[in-house]
């Protein structure tokens, strides 16, 4: 009976601020690895929902309930408790968080998974009614109230949430003004012939792209609502809505108002290879966590779905005292510009760099691309980048891995095809390309094939 | 474009709205030429006799003349058996007193169904209705006028950049749907009420459809209210008006469409005026100016035409998804070919009037014992040099046996369900606007499971007994299994009103604007049982997820119609092979990341229990512990 008592006694208690991907990925495996005690907080909605699909919501494809990704006797079934409280204080020496609402919690260990919040740059106005971004439910919800009085809607910041946001206005019957600081859409990022298809686009569905246009101020009428901006050149447009989207940085105010707290931060919380932070037993994932030495080529701060998924489970293991270096491999990445799909896979630069090149096809309507980079020396295989067009994730993660030569790649490049059945396969056509750019005379020897993609996954 | 969609709409409602209303376009009396529909001269003598005040009275609408006829039926029929000398008080139950000449009972007295047919047939018979008189017109102004109504509102749409055109769904009132409790008490109120039916008609008492209808619309429209009263405590987190719930329009749409298939399937006389409007196009088929359409005929025909107009919607809505552009082809090619025609030209052959396309236990009647005898020993006629009853008989099996598993182990499930079949059809086109509305909570599944199943369970039973019937039966319909009796005529007239028309017609088209445009073909179709037992266990077929890019967003859960919840098995970058999955490939068309894909390959391999959405290697976990 004491060692009962004794061992209840021992059971961990793993607390995880933020019910995003990543928190929720962590106390998912948690659970999986260990008989921990869990407990999830968020002030922002009581069950883990889908932040990818907030836009769904507002455009009425889906109903917020759909949002969810587990139905809600499951948290109750795995024994994950869910708490809908702000956390004001974390104190890493009594190992203690101060509630806004309940009781303090005493934690075990603690994982911060509390994502981000909108930049913003010190604009005139920025602060004004109608003014926000969209990352949280509650974004969502002001978005919500502000577009029954909103006629047109400025969105500033040339990003994936800025499309969104457009995106959604638009289902509405708002018309929007985009205000892009570069001279193409998202062109620090994509290279310059898919950034202009998407330019195009975005021009095709009737929403006001201004290129290399900036936010100057924000003018507000009497109520203090936003009535208009002034953009760099001096132009004063009319809207009720402004949109900043100008980025993301880690939401972490309250660990850096912290009293007693050992957890360092910069722009986001600094954590190891391990993702542990500089306070004992206290973890950070997702994208508020900023990595002391992310690998070659990663940024140290990747607000991404994925990574946030991959460092949540890592996290997990660490927690549960199996040491894993977090290791997120090749960078993969998705998203979707109106209605282009958009993948990509590896490395792949905005211009040629010393030692990279591409071969690069474009469908003649100019809405599908593939992009595929090589090695200029080795002819090994470095990216893609798909416009419109799906490719199977392991094919390329396996023959970038492998450093497979870009020749034999192109030869077999059915094996990636992943577009639905009947659609147009436009492997020859990438290899035309190829063939008259660098004169040589491939032919394509593996079309679709979902039998020969495992012989060749398998290694046979 | 605002303006053609307007006046498409327009006349769209102008003709759907004649086509019910021309219910009311007749005139109906009972006279001698009325009585010349009834062959027997002693039944027409005798209603003649107990007609009173109803000869010759004349009645403007064919619904009152059909119950005003019910009680001279009833008057004739208790003349003619007190003139046979039928006394129940001196226990005397069968005739004694027969005229002579007449050696069967029946040609004489009138039994009960006599009495039911009669009243079809009299509203039937010397009719003055305008639709019948003026049937190429009303057919212009209604399937004609509709058509180009429905297209003009359709095809502006092919002004819009080809790609996903979900917005405002679920801000819809048509096609948000209705939340689980609702939908619950709806099915408990159609299978209630149509027991209650039943019981009505068993005691042939009223107009019970039409009351049945009129309860139906008042319950739902009592929930409606109790909805509303109750909703704000339930829903506490649902920012906008996004949110399944309240589509009362929708509940209207369900309702009307109930309402159609109740009268359809069980008072078709009341369709009388409606169904001459479609004479000139069965005229026109069977090259005879005197051919006459039956409700199934204007069934028929109305199902194919909805299938095209709403095709050619489906058409236009995913004209950037070549899958999606031959699926709703092929369907439509079916439903012209082999379900709408086929069985016409065979008719005109004399030939059984059967779709060659709808295998068993689709098609329950193949075992049955008149449909056998007909096949196997009536029918003469031969093709090639084989008798062709006998060959539509083996075709029937063969189809069940072998092309049902070998097609369904090359192409999956979908081969059938959402490239060939009727059922199937009308789901993937009229019902397209209404696929999100199917329930994908585990609970559903399990409930799924259980009724699916037992449906199959049933119908193979039944078929048993049929053959043993045939086989063994002789004439009479009791079968004896040592313990009980079982009256397989019975038995087969409650499996075709209780499954063959209430669960596949009134739920399975009626519920499309309630839970879903697969209700039928996800709870109920046993074919579709066995085609998923097969897909399940042993098919090259399978859904695959590429690799890790799911983003959990759900838009692939919310738009499957049979209510998988895909977003489950590709957030973990596990393959679906599911049983119900009819492959409409719908949730790889509306993925936002290109996750998903229909695929067949080599079986080999563990199908779907590859988890490869795990990025820690428990390699990596041994080295660094």
């Amino acid at each position: 009976m004491a060692q009962q008592e004794n061992k209840v006694q021992q059971v961990e208690h793993i607390v995880i601020i933020g019910n995003g991907i990543s928190g929720v990925t962590a106390a998912r495996y948690v659970r999986k690895l260990s008989d921990k005690k869990v407990t999830i907080i968020s002030s922002e909605t009581k069950h883990f929902f889908s932040r990818t699909a907030l836009m769904y919501i507002y455009m009425g494809h889906m109903p917020a309930e759909d949002t969810k990704p587990y139905e809600d006797w499951f948290w109750a079934k795995n024994r994950l408790n869910l708490i809908q409280d702000h956390v004001q204080n974390v104190n890493t020496r009594t190992q203690t968080l101060s509630m806004y609402k309940g009781e303090p919690i005493h934690y075990d260990k603690l994982l911060i998974a509390c994502g981000s919040k909108p930049n913003k740059y010190g604009w005139p106005g920025q602060d004004a009614e109608g003014v926000q971004g969209l990352y949280s439910m509650q974004d969502l919800e002001g978005m919500e109230s502000y577009s029954p009085t909103t006629k047109h809607a400025v969105i500033v910041g040339g990003g994936l949430i800025g499309i969104e946001m457009a995106e959604m206005f638009a289902s509405r019957g708002i018309t929007t003004t985009f205000l892009v600081r570069e001279k193409s859409y998202w062109s620090n990022v994509l290279p310059a012939e898919e950034s202009e298809m998407i330019s195009r686009h975005i021009l095709e569905h009737h929403i006001d792209l201004r290129l290399g246009t900036e936010l100057k101020e924000i003018l507000t009428d009497s109520n203090g609502r936003a009535r208009a901006v002034v953009t760099t050149s001096g132009e004063e447009i009319a809207c009720q809505f402004v949109g900043l989207t100008a980025g993301v940085s880690p939401n972490i105010d309250f660990v850096k108002n912290s009293k007693e707290c050992d957890i360092d931060c910069k722009k986001g919380i600094l954590v190891n290879d391990f993702l542990a932070t500089t306070a004992p037993n206290v973890f950070a994932v997702g994208d508020c966590a900023e990595l002391m030495n992310p690998e070659p080529s990663r940024r140290p701060i990747e607000a991404i779905w994925y990574t946030g998924r991959m460092m949540g489970e890592t996290a997990a293991y660490n927690m549960c005292d199996k040491r894993v270096k977090y290791s997120p491999k090749m960078w993969f990445n998705s998203a979707k510009f109106l209605d282009i799909e958009y993948q990509v896979y590896g490395e792949v630069p905005t211009k040629p760099t010393e030692h990279a090149t591409a071969v690069y096809w474009e469908q003649p309507e100019g809405r599908k691309s593939v992009r595929i980079v090589f090695n200029k020396n080795t002819k090994a295989v470095l990216g893609f980048n798909l416009m419109g067009v799906r490719y199977r994730h392991e094919v390329c993660e396996k023959w970038i891995q492998d450093q497979t030569h870009v020749e034999e790649v192109l030869q077999q490049l059915g094996l990636a095809n992943f577009d639905p059945e009947f659609f147009t396969e436009y492997e020859s056509k990438i290899i035309e390309v190829y063939n008259k750019e660098q004169n040589r005379n491939l032919e394509l020897k593996q079309k679709r094939s979902l039998s020969a993609v495992w012989r060749f996954l398998k290694g046979k | 474009m605002k303006y053609t969609k307007i006046i498409g709409l327009t006349i769209f409602i102008f003709s759907f709205t004649l086509f019910f209303v021309s219910i009311l376009f007749s005139s109906h009396r009972l006279n001698d030429k009325t009585l010349e529909g009834i062959e027997n001269e002693y039944h027409r003598a005798a209603i003649k006799q107990v007609a009173g005040a109803e000869w010759e009275k004349e009645y403007d609408l064919n619904f009152k003349f059909h119950e005003a006829m019910k009680p001279v039926l009833k008057r004739a029929q208790v003349l003619q058996d007190s003139l046979a000398g039928i006394n129940p008080e001196k226990n005397i139950w069968n005739a004694v007193n027969l005229p002579e000449g007449v050696t069967d009972e029946g040609e004489y007295r009138i039994w009960d169904d006599i009495v039911k047919k009669y009243a079809a047939t009299l509203t039937e018979s010397n009719v003055t209705s305008i639709t019948a008189n003026r049937s190429g017109l009303f057919f212009f102004l209604v399937f004609v006028l509709g058509t180009i109504g429905a297209l003009l509102y359709l095809l502006p749409g092919l002004k819009k950049l080809p790609g996903i055109k979900h917005d405002g769904i679920f801000f819809n009132q048509f096609q948000k749907g209705i939340i689980p409790i609702l939908e619950m008490v709806a099915v408990a109120s159609v299978i209630g009420i149509s027991l209650w039916v039943v019981w009505q008609n068993e005691n042939n008492n009223g107009p019970a459809y039409v009351r049945t209808t009129l309860i139906f619309t008042a319950l739902i429209l009592v929930l409606i209210g109790s909805y509303e009263y109750f909703k704000e405590g339930r829903m506490p987190w649902k920012p906008g008006t996004s949110s399944v719930g309240n589509g009362w329009l929708g509940m209207l749409l369900g309702t009307f469409l109930i309402g159609f298939y109740v009268i359809l399937y069980f008072a078709p006389q009341y369709l009388y005026n409606c169904i001459r409007i479609v004479d000139p196009v069965k005229q026109f088929i069977r090259n005879d100016p005197d051919a006459r359409a039956s409700q199934w005929f204007l069934y028929g025909f109305l199902y194919t035409v909805v299938m095209f107009v709403m095709g050619i919607r489906m058409m236009i809505k995913y004209r950037h998804n070549r899958y999606q552009l031959i699926r709703t082809g092929s369907v439509l090619f079916f439903q012209l070919s082999f379900a709408f025609m086929l069985p016409e030209i065979l008719g005109m052959l004399n030939q059984p009037e059967i779709n060659l396309t709808t295998p068993w236990p689709l098609d329950y009647d193949l075992y049955d014992h008149y449909n056998m005898t007909n096949l196997l020993e009536e029918n003469k006629t031969t093709f090639l040099g084989m008798n062709v009853g006998v060959m539509m008989f083996v075709w029937g099996i063969i189809l069940t046996l072998v092309i049902v598993p070998l097609f369904t182990y090359i192409y999956g499930k979908r081969w059938y369900c959402s490239w060939v079949c009727g059922c199937g059809g009308l789901a993937e086109t009229l019902g397209d606007p209404f696929r999100q509305e199917s329930d994908k909570s585990l609970r559903a599944w399990r409930i799924e499971r259980y009724v699916i199943y037992g449906v199959l369970v049933v119908v193979v039973l039944m078929s048993a007994l049929q053959i043993y019937h045939y086989a063994f039966g002789g004439d009479s319909s009791e079968i004896n299994l040592g313990i009980v009796d079982i009256n397989v005529l019975n038995l087969r007239k409650w499996y075709g009103f209780m499954i063959g028309s209430m669960f596949a017609g009134v739920v399975g088209t009626g519920f499309y604007p309630l839970m879903g445009n697969r209700m039928w073909c996800r709870y109920g179709c046993p074919l579709a049982a066995i085609l998923g037992i097969v897909q399940r266990f042993k098919s090259r077929f399978r859904i695959t997820t590429n690799g890790g890019q799911c983003i959990s967003c759900g838009n692939c859960s919310t738009y499957c119609e049979m209510g998988i919840d895909v977003r489950s098995y590709a957030q973990k970058g596990q393959d679906i092979v599911r049983a119900s999955c009819v492959g409409c490939g719908v949730c790889s068309a509306v993925c936002p990341r290109g996750v998903l894909r229909l695929e067949n390959g080599d079986t080999d391999g563990e199908r779907a229990l590859d988890i490869r959405n795990i990025h820690i290697q428990m390699e990596d976990v041994k080295i660094l512990n």
